[in-house]
């Protein structure tokens, strides 16, 4: 163990403010990283559900490839 | 009339690939991030209660289990993507292209962190937070790499004309990966040299190597997560839309 108290263990030596500068930007970068990341597959999801649902109520205008043209 | 249900088989063929991709990386993503955080995890507590002061640096070596693993990441996620890029420029195979665009990313956030942390760990050791020298520059070019890429593809409508230009962007570009790799012997740097390689006995203690390689294996697992949520939503925005093309313009 190399740290006698918490508050040693926050000094880190003196260097808190670079060592903690460092770990704290990295935990808010990968927090800000996943957050995007999800919400963006989230939507990517929502909007083929929309999509889904909307040919669904309209069969007639979800038109196949090679069909006739209307 | 033709018959309505006559090539939805075909279509599910043609889409296989992103299609299979997606099944497959949303198997594997709870295991990626169960092994990101318990790597990351391990690593954390053996650098902050297991590895010692350093006799030379204090407690300010302790940057070391975020700076090297994430200029490593930062170089090979460069090479990964160029590499993607490549493939799906040169054989218009779709997945390609969407993993070089899923990539990017998180190249540039590991890029970034490397700058920043290369700077809070320069202040107390060098003096400085910023030189420019060889190995810095050249990192800090690599961001503007990754940055040119994802502004590069968002800027082109033609998805095929953007992943090919990014892909030409990339290439190229991946000639300043080994610039930074071996700055530190081409040139004379204030950076140090490589802190580990394959011939040389390590220059740290166990421990601190432990860590170090640790927090290395959670920014992969980490990598292969994030960047898999990334692949998997961008397959759904550009089938969803090629789907939806095909069959309203036909």
């Amino acid at each position: 163990m190399n740290w006698a108290s918490a508050s040693e263990f926050f000094a880190m030596g003196g260097y808190g403010l670079y060592v903690w500068g460092s770990y704290g930007l990295m935990a808010i970068v990968l927090a800000v990283e996943i957050a995007l990341t999800l919400r963006r597959h989230r939507q990517a999801q929502a909007a083929v559900a929309a999509l889904n649902l909307h040919n669904l109520l309209n069969p007639q205008t979800e038109r196949q490839p090679g069909s006739s043209p209307p | 009339m033709v018959e309505p249900r006559a090539e939805p088989r075909l279509r599910l063929f043609t889409f296989a690939a992103p299609m299979r991709f997606h099944a497959l990386a949303g198997a594997a993503l709870p295991w990626l991030w169960a092994l990101a955080a318990i790597l990351g995890v391990a690593s954390l507590y053996i650098g902050f209660f297991v590895a010692p002061t350093d006799a030379t640096q204090g407690d300010s070596y302790r940057i070391i289990f975020i700076h090297v693993p994430a200029a490593w990441m930062s170089m090979l996620l460069y090479l990964v993507m160029a590499f993607w890029a490549a493939i799906g420029w040169a054989f218009n195979a779709r997945m390609g292209s969407m993993m070089a665009r899923a990539i990017a990313p998180t190249g540039a956030m590991f890029t970034f962190l490397a700058l920043w942390t290369g700077a809070l760990w320069g202040k107390p050791t060098w003096g400085t937070w910023w030189v420019w020298d060889a190995r810095l520059t050249s990192e800090l070019i690599l961001f503007f790499l990754y940055i040119a890429y994802i502004a590069l593809v968002n800027a082109i409508d033609d998805v095929k004309r953007a992943d090919a230009a990014g892909a030409l962007l990339a290439v190229v570009g991946a000639v300043n990966v080994p610039v930074i790799y071996f700055s530190v012997r081409w040139w004379n740097t204030l950076h140090q040299g490589a802190t580990i390689s394959l011939t040389a006995a390590p220059k740290m203690a166990q421990t601190m190597l432990t860590a170090m390689l640790l927090a290395t294996l959670a920014c992969w697992a980490y990598a292969f997560a994030v960047i898999f949520v990334r692949a998997r939503a961008i397959v759904l925005e550009r089938e969803r839309h090629r789907h939806w093309v095909t069959e309203a313009a036909s």
